[in-house]
């Protein structure tokens, strides 16, 4: 009896990722979600301009390419005008939490029924390691190649508080891929964010915690360390709103 | 039997799945090489795998499908 | 008898993108278009429509990519510095190949410039509205009534070749009221293909689509590029529009589009009612370019005279299609001021006296 196995919304094409990296685990968790909803007919995904700009190849689903940033701007438009639709953004944090700042902010309090996937990893991957909006105060990067200063180069964004102000906001968690038990958590938590859309409930965002081995200059095993070791006690695992819980937390 | 095939050309030896695993029988085999030039992982004592599919869970790129019998 | 309304530039121009089935608007308010979106915020939900207001023009032209990527017309409509801050946007609905239509009603530029009326971005419009090898279909209203026939128009074309289209006005038309006759306007209309490319989720019954502008190996961008050149010659070959007026036998000869072209009309019975030879070709598609009747008129013309809102824009691609037969001058205000029929025909009138010098 087959207790695992590849999701069928996810694409047979092995991913370009480096090894070790958890934008690959992610994937997985958002076509298990797909499958589990069984709603691949009806989501169009948007894909951003980074690592994970190759994803509109690595989903059955439908797929739209949009500019670096403009991801929840895109997905409006799709939206809106196919509301029948599910519509999800898979974003990193330069594309998220830097350019795209105004957009998933404004998506936000407007409350556009979609799915954000953000995949923080502190670093810009794509283009070789640069310091992101959520690089860690110290982290040195090819940007901040003495250690991030936060006198000169500013503090860390912490997206999932920032959004839970917003009344658009439905849902907003942060997770981690580090361990089997946070890999579970994230697959409930980005399961429930789709799940949300289909209850039109409003903006759903999961912030993954994920590793960048090359570019963080460790192996796949200690990357996952440092995420538990430097990242979560900067970015603290924890729902920051959930409309639909019982009572409506809200953090 | 419990049965865990690792599918090599989707493995990238990144070696997570063997830290994962409680039982510590999944090792990067160093004799293969698969068509991206990667050590695919690969489990060398599969008759003590409890099918509890770690190794699956924390894999990056769904390469590992795991099977308990019933 | 089809009824004829009283209408403001740009609201004519909404009313006829909503009538030829045009149910999304995603803007930012700046003047002097902020009529087009306040205007599609009463009427697009009356007819089951969206009028969004994005958080800066940006993210409205994303909004229009994600919709016209869902298959459905979308537009947008700004004014100059909106219009820059599209560009990327405007690039990526071009590589992505998406219809769709942007509206700029110019005005005084560079930098935050004015909100009088202006030609000032017509090098943008025609030249480089965005990065890499592309090009907008850019079609250009001299009056209220062809605001409204060339919206319907830039959105058959636009659905026609799977490209954005760029209706490029100013202040003026946009701001001017004139009766609209819009079953006129919309009377003509094509048989468009299907929007089977679009990504409205597969259902089950389709393999999944893309819509995406990278392409990682250069031969595959080599290849969406050229054929998209492909698409531009069978534009060029077949959608080029302009309106010549007294041409055939004029001496001088007018180039004008728009607002200028207007002006250039007064002059132009001026000057023929003081006995000179002069005549109008006003260019309708400023992309496509009316090369070949420029060509044309230079086989007979003496001279041609440029009239624009710039400090000089048109007037190199009038040198360019004349193949520089014969003197192409150059008259136009900027920064919002408006030349007044006199002082074009004072050009016209010294043009002539030139041209008689040299012929005796």
């Amino acid at each position: 009896m087959v207790v695992f196995e590849r999701p069928r919304s996810l694409s047979p094409l092995p991913f370009h990722y480096c090894p070790g990296c958890t934008h690959g685990t992610v994937h997985r968790l958002v076509a298990e979600a797909i499958d589990a909803l069984e709603i691949e007919r009806r989501t169009v995904g948007i894909a951003p301009v980074g690592c994970a700009v190759l994803a509109y190849d690595y989903f059955e689903c439908d797929m739209v390419e949009a500019p670096h940033g403009r991801a929840p701007a895109v997905a409006t438009g799709v939206k809106r005008t196919r509301p029948d639709c599910i519509v999800f953004t898979y974003q990193g944090d330069g594309d998220l939490a830097a350019i795209g700042t105004a957009e998933i902010v404004h998506a936000g309090a407007r409350g556009e029924n979609i799915t954000i996937i953000f995949i923080n990893n502190a670093v810009y991957g794509m283009t070789g390691g640069q310091m992101a909006p959520t690089t860690l105060p110290g982290q040195i990067t090819t940007t901040s190649p003495y250690g991030r200063n936060v006198k000169t180069q500013g503090y860390p964004i912490r997206i999932c508080e920032l959004l839970s102000t917003l009344d658009g906001v439905a849902y907003a968690e942060r997770v981690a891929v580090s361990n089997p038990k946070n890999v579970l958590r994230a697959k409930a938590a980005i399961e429930k964010a789709f799940r949300y859309q289909t209850e039109g409930r409003g903006l759903s965002i999961v912030e993954v915690l994920s590793s960048c081995p090359t570019n963080w200059g460790m192996t796949p095993v200690e990357a996952l360390r440092w995420v538990e070791e430097a990242m979560i006690p900067c970015y603290p695992l924890d729902v920051f709103k959930d409309t639909g819980a019982k009572g409506g937390m809200n953090k | 039997m419990n049965r865990v095939t690792i599918s090599a050309d989707y493995c990238k030896g990144c070696g997570l799945c063997a830290a994962a695993c409680p039982r510590k029988i999944i090792v990067l085999d160093s004799k293969a090489i698969n068509n991206k030039g990667y050590h695919p992982a690969s489990v060398i004592a599969p008759g003590s795998c409890t099918g509890c599919a770690l190794c699956a869970l924390v894999c990056p790129d769904a390469a590992i499908c795991v099977e308990r019998d019933a | 008898m089809s009824q004829k309304v009283l209408m403001k530039g740009n609201e004519a121009l909404a009313e006829a993108a909503l009538r030829c089935g045009c149910l999304y608007f995603f803007g930012y308010p700046i003047t002097p278009q902020s009529e087009v979106s306040e205007y599609m915020a009463k009427r697009l939900p009356q007819a089951g429509g969206l009028c969004l207001q994005a958080e800066s023009e940006v993210a409205a032209i994303n909004m229009v990519l994600g919709a016209a990527a869902a298959g459905v017309r979308a537009m947008t409509s700004s004014s100059s510095p909106g219009i820059s801050l599209m560009s990327e946007g405007i690039s990526y609905l071009v590589g992505s190949d998406l219809p769709c239509l942007i509206c700029n009603i110019q005005r005084g530029g560079p930098g935050l410039g004015g909100i009088q009326p202006t030609q000032q971005d017509y090098l943008q419009a025609t030249k480089a509205p965005g990065h890499g090898d592309m090009h907008l279909y850019v079609v250009a209203p001299a009056s209220v009534q062809e605001m409204a026939g060339l919206v319907a128009r830039a959105f058959d074309v636009a659905d026609t070749y799977r490209t954005p289209a760029l209706l490029l006005a100013d202040g003026a038309l946009g701001q001017m009221m004139e009766p609209v006759d819009f079953d006129a306007a919309l009377s003509v209309r094509r048989d468009l293909p299907e929007k089977s490319w679009a990504t409205t989720g597969h259902g089950g019954k389709r393999k999944k689509n893309i819509v995406n502008s990278l392409y990682l190996s250069p031969e595959a961008l080599e290849r969406s590029v050229l054929s998209r050149q492909e698409r531009y010659r069978e534009i060029e070959r077949t959608e080029v529009l302009c309106e010549e007026t007294d041409t055939a036998d004029a001496e001088i000869i007018l180039v004008a589009y728009g607002i200028s072209a207007r002006i250039c009309r007064s002059a132009l019975e001026a000057a023929r009612a003081m006995g000179i030879r002069a005549g109008l070709l006003r260019p309708i598609t400023l992309w496509p370019y009316p090369r070949a009747a420029l060509l044309r008129a230079a086989g007979h013309a003496k001279h041609f005279l440029v009239v624009e809102l710039n400090i000089g824009q048109m007037v190199d691609d009038v040198r360019v299609a004349t193949q520089c037969h014969r003197p192409v001058s150059f008259f136009g205000r900027c920064g919002g001021m408006l030349p007044t029929p006199e002082d074009v025909l004072a050009e016209i009138v010294k043009i002539h006296e030139s041209i008689r010098e040299e012929g005796a």
